[in-house]
């Protein structure tokens, strides 16, 4: 219990400058802390050894006790009805989950800006965004309110908000984690994954939430792969051995030099760690951003006509002299921010009669070399490493006005969403020009997310040695002077 | 080269059952064409032999054994209903007057 008051206290001094948490529930979050410690009390301990620990959720995933808004006035104030799995599996381990995380709405974003709610701030420069749309749980995680989060990842969700706030973020392989209760956004890309600061911890959550669920038929009927045993395994530090692929096509104009830089730095460390590196040229990943934004608007035009202010959710208009249609329309309108409208119109067109063969059906044929290109790659290489994104956080509004600026940051992280394979984002130091973090990303063939963790274990033993301790330490103090004014949106909860 | 124009998007709109303004059409419309520039490359690529992939795990037919099993309650299943009646969701008219 104590440890979740600290957290708690944590959250209190800070997340009104950071706006990571949309929601928190200090009473429920004790309560389940306490009955963590009555059973160590009665030497009847909980198995799982995250039991106790308290761990931030992206509101994307249902929750009978605490809203579900997905960052959308569509469903403000929405109570679900039940639990998603990845809830369960996290209450039946005994984790005390304090409350939902920020998000772009709907999972669509790469800068928690495009949240109803209001945007959450980088611990490391709070003019700076996080990342997105998983922009919350990766700020609770580096601002130390959390320990443990748990994002989503479509096109990088996961893995370029750990990059940019300096933590370790996972996309599991596709169908490793349940989506049953994560509200869909692109069906085929989506998956939930960990967040955390070290390796290890990112792989107990893993094994927490991970497994085969038969509500989700989407969900691959194999063990977790053993991603504890492999972070442990690679925290000897010795990757003797390991054939490691840089992919050439994740460099160059558009990129930051101090990304770059440290990038470099981070495939030289994997070579003193005994890693073998070659370059491997995976040339259909120059299309994979495009075929994304194709797939993935097209996926979410379809999943996101449920919310239509008829059964749940928001509902605008209904005046008694209008139709279902006119207030669906109305509803819609007021519910949905411009990004997730661009997205569901740009979906529409791909899809309807006359583009299809030449959008949505050309993306999937992309699709199909991309995993040609990754399955050729992994004949050469064991992991593919890059830059987990071209550039450090970038400023707040920054790139609102232009939506394919924004889209650019997801450049490195598409390929392994359309894949389906398991990709991770491990902090890689700072940016020589900016002193902002910067991630490594590391990818491994589907079902071997246990390789990517050992690599990620072994080269964050040798970065903390270099750099004379972990990256998430030097975050900077989120003193008085830091923290805004009054006017800024503080934590609701009971 | 695709061109979008503000009828196409407003088009779009109304099959997305989407109220747009004015000033979001013109938006929209700018954008969407910039958008849709950018991801036409992907005709670019891949012959017509390249065999389409919908999904990366490509499971085939996943069911269930043919057992009943509980479901949400009505109760359940009605809780965030803007309005209900008799137990069902009301709902504004769906049928024209005429």
């Amino acid at each position: 219990m104590e440890v979740t008051q600290a957290h708690l206290d944590r959250i209190a001094a800070v997340d009104g400058a950071v706006h990571a948490f949309l929601y928190l529930d200090a009473a429920a979050a004790l309560s389940a802390a306490a009955a963590v410690d009555d059973r160590v009390q009665r030497a009847d301990p909980p198995a799982s050894p995250l039991a106790g620990v308290p761990l931030a959720l992206k509101d994307v995933f249902t929750t009978v006790d605490m809203p579900t808004t997905c960052g959308s006035r569509t469903l403000q104030d929405w109570w679900p009805p039940y639990d998603a799995t990845v809830t369960c599996r996290l209450r039946e381990a005994g984790v005390v989950i304090l409350g939902k995380t920020n998000m772009d709405e709907f999972a669509m974003g790469s800068s928690t800006e495009n949240s109803a709610y209001g945007p959450t701030h980088n611990p490391w420069d709070l003019d700076r965004v996080p990342g997105g749309s998983g922009g919350g749980s990766a700020a609770a995680v580096a601002a130390f309110e959390v320990p443990l989060a748990i994002g989503t990842d479509t096109g990088g969700s996961i893995r370029q908000p750990s990059a940019v706030t300096g933590t370790v973020g996972v996309k599991p392989t596709y169908g490793g984690v349940s989506r049953y209760g994560l509200v869909a956004f692109s069906s085929s890309l989506d998956q939930g994954g960990p967040v955390a600061r070290t390796v290890l911890d990112a792989a107990l959550l893993h094994e927490v939430i991970g497994g085969y669920d038969p509500l989700d038929s989407t969900s691959i009927a194999a063990p977790v792969p053993p991603v504890v045993q492999a972070a442990h395994a690679g925290a000897t530090g010795d990757l003797t051995g390991l054939r490691v692929g840089v992919v050439s096509q994740f460099r160059g104009e558009g990129y930051q030099p101090g990304v770059l830089r440290a990038f470099e730095i981070a495939v030289s460390r994997l070579r003193e760690l005994g890693a073998h590196v070659v370059e491997v040229s995976c040339p259909s990943f120059d299309y994979a951003l495009p075929a994304y934004y194709l797939i993935a608007p097209s996926e979410c035009s379809s999943n996101l006509a449920r919310f239509d202010g008829m059964r749940y959710g928001l509902r605008v208009g209904d005046d008694g002299s209008r139709s279902a249609e006119e207030v669906m329309s109305l509803t819609r309108a007021a519910g949905f921010g411009p990004e997730v409208k661009r997205r569901i119109m740009l979906g529409t067109y791909a899809l309807s009669a006359g583009y299809y063969d030449a959008y949505y059906g050309q993306a999937q044929k992309v699709r199909t070399l991309i995993i040609r290109d990754f399955a050729a790659a992994f004949e050469r290489v064991d992991v593919l490493v890059s830059p987990t994104t071209p550039t450090t956080a970038f400023g707040l509004g920054e790139r609102v006005e232009d939506p394919l600026a924004m889209y650019l940051s997801d450049l490195c992280t598409i390929p392994a969403n359309l894949a389906g394979n398991a990709a991770l984002s491990v902090p890689a130091g700072c940016s020589d020009d900016d002193g902002l973090p910067v991630g490594l990303q590391v990818m491994a063939p589907s079902l071997a997310d246990d390789r990517a963790y050992r690599v990620a274990a072994a080269y964050e033993v040798a970065r903390d040695a270099a750099d004379g301790g972990p990256l998430a330490h030097r975050v900077p103090e989120l003193t008085e002077d830091r923290l805004p004014g009054p006017n800024r949106a503080g934590v609701v909860g009971r | 080269m695709p061109a979008i124009s503000r009828d196409e998007v407003a088009h779009l709109a109304r099959l997305a059952r989407l109220t747009v303004t004015e000033e979001e059409l013109a938006l929209f419309a700018s954008q969407l064409e910039v958008i849709l520039t950018s991801v036409a490359r992907v005709s670019e690529v891949a012959a017509v032999d390249v065999p389409p992939t919908s999904h990366a795990v490509g499971l085939t037919n996943v069911f269930r054994a043919d057992s009943p099993r509980p479901g949400l309650t009505q109760q359940q299943a009605l809780c965030g209903a803007y309005a209900t009646e008799d137990g069902r969701f009301r709902v504004p008219r769906i049928l024209d007057e005429s």
